[in-house]
């Protein structure tokens, strides 16, 4: 009450500075976002709409060097073309010969595994996507693609690339995604030898040409240009794809461990497009005898479909 | 002479600025060097005129920094909320500083914030252990000088 106040005294308030209290709320802020971030996937659209608010920077960002691409593909001479062109049927022809043999061993796959009784292999659909050239972290493997939510594109989806398995998902806004390579130190892929089955997974080690093998030990068959595989056991990657060739066996008769190293088939740090796998729910023996048709319902809506059965 | 504070507007456009130069494609030598221009401009505004934006832009600026590029959200909200903070507060004393010790003083405040990444990354499971993540401390120390002085001019002119 302000006739409380001698007449004459200076008013002066007291300072109170909030700064502490404000950083306090807005660290506490900051912690329960991350929480929710972290714990609860159904809390998902808070990133996803935050995500597709930052997508037109990064488009901003990679438009000049897609101008630069367009523009080098536009001045591209005749010659150049023509080149290129007769290098592409080349290529095109030795494939389709493969592709035929391909088909012919497929099927008789499909009967060998309906003689076993077994489960029948997954059916998958691809599209292509491309790379943003745009670098998030540079100690971190990570890449953001074109495609997001609003083309079918989930969580923990597989990606390929022409060579090789090349990642995975991890965050899907809208309209864009981010993946996660192999080589991301935080990254793990389940893989099996080609040569004798061998099973172990293949850590990323934050380098884009070297992937560690840190779980065989040291008497464990396995040498220099190995091929390893996917192994699918993750339920995540399709087993069969190339994942890696082995580049180094070190075996140190004092360590329990042999310490391996291999190079991904996958171009992880060249690619500018890649592959999104769509695989579609493995179905139990018993789900598949009941209802013998599994074609992919929805796998005619993209424009690179390969329904492989 | 009392100097105007720079409108929120220019703010905004030079964080956003800022903000874009942290995703900008760079060849990878570079790239592991590149220094946090968006902590320097927050540690700029609130060093230089720490009335004309609070703590909450710092967080905003965070949270934008974490929907560019952050493994998990949230986390360079926080951290740009304590360098604002320690900023805020040291405001007076920073000022005096010779320019040699500014660079200091902002290089121990970058390192503040790394540190705390590094340990949000460790408990969210993004764990980064690699030496390399703690070079941009330093190149941002070292850029110090020039963004602040660039950012003086920017500001003059409004």
């Amino acid at each position: 009450m302000p006739a409380l106040r001698e007449p004459g005294a200076r008013y002066a308030p007291p300072r109170v500075s909030t700064l502490g209290l404000r950083a306090l709320a807005l660290i506490a802020t900051s912690i329960g976002l991350l929480v929710v971030d972290y714990r609860h996937h159904e809390l998902a659209w808070i990133r996803a709409s935050l995500t597709s608010a930052a997508w037109p920077l990064q488009s901003a960002v990679h438009l000049p060097s897609a101008a630069w691409h367009w523009f080098t593909d536009a001045g591209a001479t005749r010659a150049q073309l023509r080149t290129e062109n007769e290098e592409l049927k080349l290529a095109a022809r030795s494939d389709q010969l493969r592709l035929l043999r391909l088909e012919a061993v497929q099927r008789e796959n499909v009967r060998l595994l309906e003689l076993l009784n077994a489960t029948p292999r997954d059916a998958e659909k691809s599209q292509v996507a491309t790379i943003l050239r745009v670098d998030l972290d540079p100690l971190r493997h990570r890449v953001l693609i074109d495609r997001g939510a609003r083309d079918g594109v989930t969580r923990g989806q597989p990606v390929i690339d022409a060579h090789g398995v090349f990642g995975q998902v991890t965050n899907v806004s809208p309209i864009g995604a981010e993946i996660i390579l192999l080589s991301d130190p935080s990254h793990a892929i389940p893989v099996q030898i080609e040569r004798n089955g061998l099973r172990t997974i293949a850590v990323g080690t934050g380098d884009a040409l070297r992937l560690s093998l840190p779980y065989l030990p040291r008497n464990a068959d396995i040498k220099v240009d190995d091929h390893l595989v996917s192994s699918g056991l993750d339920g995540i990657f399709p087993e069969g794809y190339p994942v890696a060739r082995i580049l180094e066996v070190k075996r140190d008769p004092s360590q329990p461990l042999a310490s391996v190293l291999a190079e991904p088939t996958a171009a992880l740090d060249r690619d500018r497009e890649v592959m999104l796998i769509w695989l579609h729910q493995r179905v139990s023996a018993a789900e598949a005898a009941a209802a013998q048709v599994l074609p992919a319902p929805n796998s005619n809506d993209a424009p690179h479909t390969s329904a492989a059965r | 002479m009392i100097q105007q504070d720079t409108s929120r507007w220019a703010i905004s456009l030079i964080s956003l600025a800022a903000l874009l130069a942290a995703i900008i494609p760079l060849p990878n030598a570079l790239d592991i060097l590149r220094p946090d221009l968006l902590a320097l401009v927050i540690i700029w505004f609130a060093v230089m005129q720490p009335r004309a934006m609070g703590l909450g832009y710092a967080w905003c600026a965070g949270l934008a920094m974490d929907a560019m590029r952050g493994p998990s959200l949230g986390e360079h909200a926080l951290t740009y909320v304590v360098v604002a903070y320690i900023a805020h507060r040291t405001y007076l004393r920073f000022r005096m500083f010779p320019l040699g010790q500014q660079c200091l003083f902002v290089m121990v405040m970058l390192g503040a914030q790394e540190a705390l990444l590094f340990w949000i990354d460790g408990v969210t499971g993004h764990a980064m252990l690699d030496w390399r993540r703690w070079l941009p401390m330093v190149t941002g120390a070292i850029v110090w000088p020039v963004v602040a002085s660039a950012l003086k001019t920017l500001a003059s002119k409004d």
